[in-house]
């Protein structure tokens, strides 16, 4: 019940926080509204998505180095396929070529049994060549449906498009795995590897899809990229680091077991408005690249040094 | 390979390899030496090419000469991983230190340079140290912190000093590119080094410690281990071993960029994984890594060699680490 409580008391303080920051923004940029809020939330989209794939991973006690390479496999292949067929199958197709390889990194892991870090280091390598063997320089098309979807807020006026597409497609996956035996499955292998084998769960299976559903994140992930940008960029971005800072200021516990996926999404757009603020108040970016380390680092220092606290008394 | 773990003979032969685990190592890189020879007759035995000489020095040398800085950021990974972390700010300080040393070179004069910059990956080692033994955040996300930190302030750094120029000390120089007797003149420094690390690993009582902490860590702390004051110096080791590497790689590339040695990062993983070092802690050779650093060295030459593209490239390389790495778990049947 206290573990429940503390759980939740992360999640609501990130809350007041990316509440706090937002009043900041408002504060240093008076005409900050919907317009500055919607691009905000486009920046973040594949941040969210490779951050969500990456939290699965971390809960049921693994580590993925690849997301960000496999998030190049996906757009490129979007980028590819959208010029031959419709958009649609084509999205259907880059959400099974992004599950596939999730599950494929999750094979490797249990069928070799070689350590996640170093199946995931090796295969981030293989994706990486694969996204340039499927478009060597940035190419290709967008649908335009796809690239106007995440933009503007009709939906609902105030609320990006942007950010429902976050909240829907983590939801449509994330609920119901999380409400039925598999979640309850990924959480106790996280928790305790050894005693959920002993109370009958396939270890090995729990975690292979766990990889597959990160894989399918990604796809999310490389699908925004590819509309954001509107071609394919073979060459992985930034998101392997920056989505293990999300997951850990999210509270989700290296090591697995605890955490959401509510947390990291919200630390993606704490993250995000962090970077905004300091352009608005005219930082020098690569400064903001400093201040963005030492708030990872200084925040799971605080997290860490809470829970020593917590298991002392 | 399932009967592995029920065949005597086999199993008595996995055993051998796990008590020796540069052996099968060494088989696998001389095999892929000859693989290369039959790939390009001449390559390594240029007698069969016409020329002189039994085995090429000049190949020889360049191997070596490229797996220097390799193993030597390996060495980074293999003494964090004794203790079940690892070291990926390694890449960054050691291009934070090569920027660093040139441009400084030309303002100050080299022997200042060089201290600063050896200085620079003290720092931010002690700072990983300080993270993992004392607050005991996860060392994976501390060294990532860390190496991200250490980005921007290069990014910083470097608008500082944009209009300084660069100089290469001529000593780095003829430590990177030079040779003697056909050897790269690396070897000067990376001869005592590794001697350095055998010793540290093996005699003293640092090591012992390492392994201990890396085995058990509650026994190691009720047995009255510090572990705090361990990991401190272990990671502000690790901080100065990957500053060293960046000048020496500052003399071989003779290009200071902002991303010189950040190439080398995940490699050198590979390297320390691909020797046997276990991720989990508590097993581990510098020997294996060093063989490790050269097997990747002769791979990346032979995918050079097979001209195919630049991704199918990539993925063979990954997909090489991992088959190696999964052959040689199955065999010696430990993690």
């Amino acid at each position: 019940m206290m573990d429940m409580m503390r759980k939740n008391a992360w999640v609501v303080g990130l809350a007041v926080l990316l509440a706090v920051l937002l009043a900041a923004t408002k504060m240093i940029q008076p005409s900050f509204g919907v317009s500055g809020l919607e691009s905000i939330a486009r920046a973040a989209l594949p941040f969210a998505f490779a951050t969500a794939g990456m939290a699965v991973v971390v809960i049921v006690g693994g580590i993925d180095l690849s997301v960000a390479s496999m998030m190049a496999v996906c757009a490129v292949s979007a980028a590819v396929l959208m010029e031959k067929i419709a958009g649609f199958p084509a999205i259907l197709i880059v959400l099974a070529i992004g599950l596939g390889m999730g599950l494929i990194n999750g094979a490797l892991i249990i069928f070799t049994r070689v350590p996640d870090i170093v199946v995931t280091l090796a295969m981030l390598f293989v994706w990486e060549g694969a996204a340039l063997l499927i478009l060597e320089t940035p190419g290709g098309s967008i649908v335009n449906w796809l690239q106007s979807a995440i933009r503007g807020s009709f939906v609902i006026p105030g609320l990006p498009n942007a950010l429902m597409l976050i909240i829907v497609c983590t939801a449509v996956v994330w609920v119901p795995i999380r409400r039925s035996k598999l979640g309850l499955s990924i959480y106790a292998t996280g928790s305790d590897e050894l005693a959920a084998f002993r109370s009958g769960v396939a270890v090995g299976r729990t975690k292979i899809i766990a990889y597959g559903i990160c894989g399918l994140f990604c796809a999310f992930g490389g699908l925004s990229l590819a509309a954001l940008t509107g071609i394919g960029e073979p060459v992985p971005g930034p998101y392997l680091l920056a989505s293990v800072a999300a997951v850990v200021l999210g509270g989700v516990v290296l090591g697995g077991g605890r955490g959401g996926l509510l947390g990291p999404i919200i630390a993606v757009f704490i993250l995000r408005i962090v970077r905004t603020d300091l352009t608005l108040m005219a930082v020098d970016p690569n400064v903001t690249t400093i201040i963005e380390g030492i708030i990872m680092v200084g925040v799971v220092m605080l997290g860490t040094a809470a829970t020593l606290r917590g298991a002392r008394k | 390979m399932s009967t592995v773990s029920t065949d005597p003979p086999l199993l008595r032969f996995g055993r051998f390899l796990r008590d020796n685990p540069v052996i099968p190592l060494l088989v696998f890189l001389f095999l892929l030496i000859a693989v290369l020879e039959v790939m390009r007759p001449g390559i390594v035995t240029p007698f069969r090419a016409g020329r002189d000489g039994l085995i090429s020095s000049f190949w020889v040398g360049n191997l070596i000469k490229f797996a220097i800085p390799l193993a030597m950021l390996a060495a980074c990974q293999v003494l964090t991983m004794l203790t079940a972390g690892i070291d990926l700010s390694a890449g960054i300080v050691a291009t934070v230190a090569a920027f660093v040393c040139a441009t400084l070179s030309s303002i100050w004069g080299v022997g200042p340079a060089v201290i600063i910059a050896l200085c620079t990956g003290l720092i931010v080692g002690t700072v990983n140290g300080l993270g993992v033994g004392l607050v005991r955040v996860h060392p994976l996300i501390m060294t990532l912190g860390t190496g991200l930190i250490a980005t921007g302030c290069l990014q910083v750094y470097q608008r500082l000093v944009i209009n300084a120029g660069s100089e290469i000390p001529a000593f780095l120089a003829w430590l990177g590119t030079g040779r003697t007797v056909g050897m790269p003149n690396g070897l000067f420094v990376f001869i005592p080094f590794a001697a350095f690390i055998f010793w540290l690993m093996r005699y003293t009582g640092f090591g012992r410690l390492l392994f201990a902490l890396g085995s058990n860590e509650n026994a190691a702390k009720l047995s009255g281990v510090r572990s705090w004051q361990v990991y401190l110096a272990l990671y502000a080791l690790s901080g100065l071993i990957a500053a060293v590497t960046g000048l020496l790689y500052l003399g071989m590339i003779r290009q200071p960029s902002l991303s010189l040695a950040n190439p080398l990062m995940l490699p050198s993983v590979a390297a320390a994984v691909i020797g046997g070092t276990s991720i989990f802690g508590g097993r581990g050779s510098f020997a294996g890594a060093i063989v490790g650093a050269l097997i990747i060295r002769v791979l990346d030459t032979m995918l050079t060699l097979m001209q195919m593209p630049e991704g199918a490239r990539t993925a063979l390389f990954g997909v090489i680490i991992l088959a190696v790495t999964a052959l040689y778990v199955r065999i010696t049947g430990t993690r």
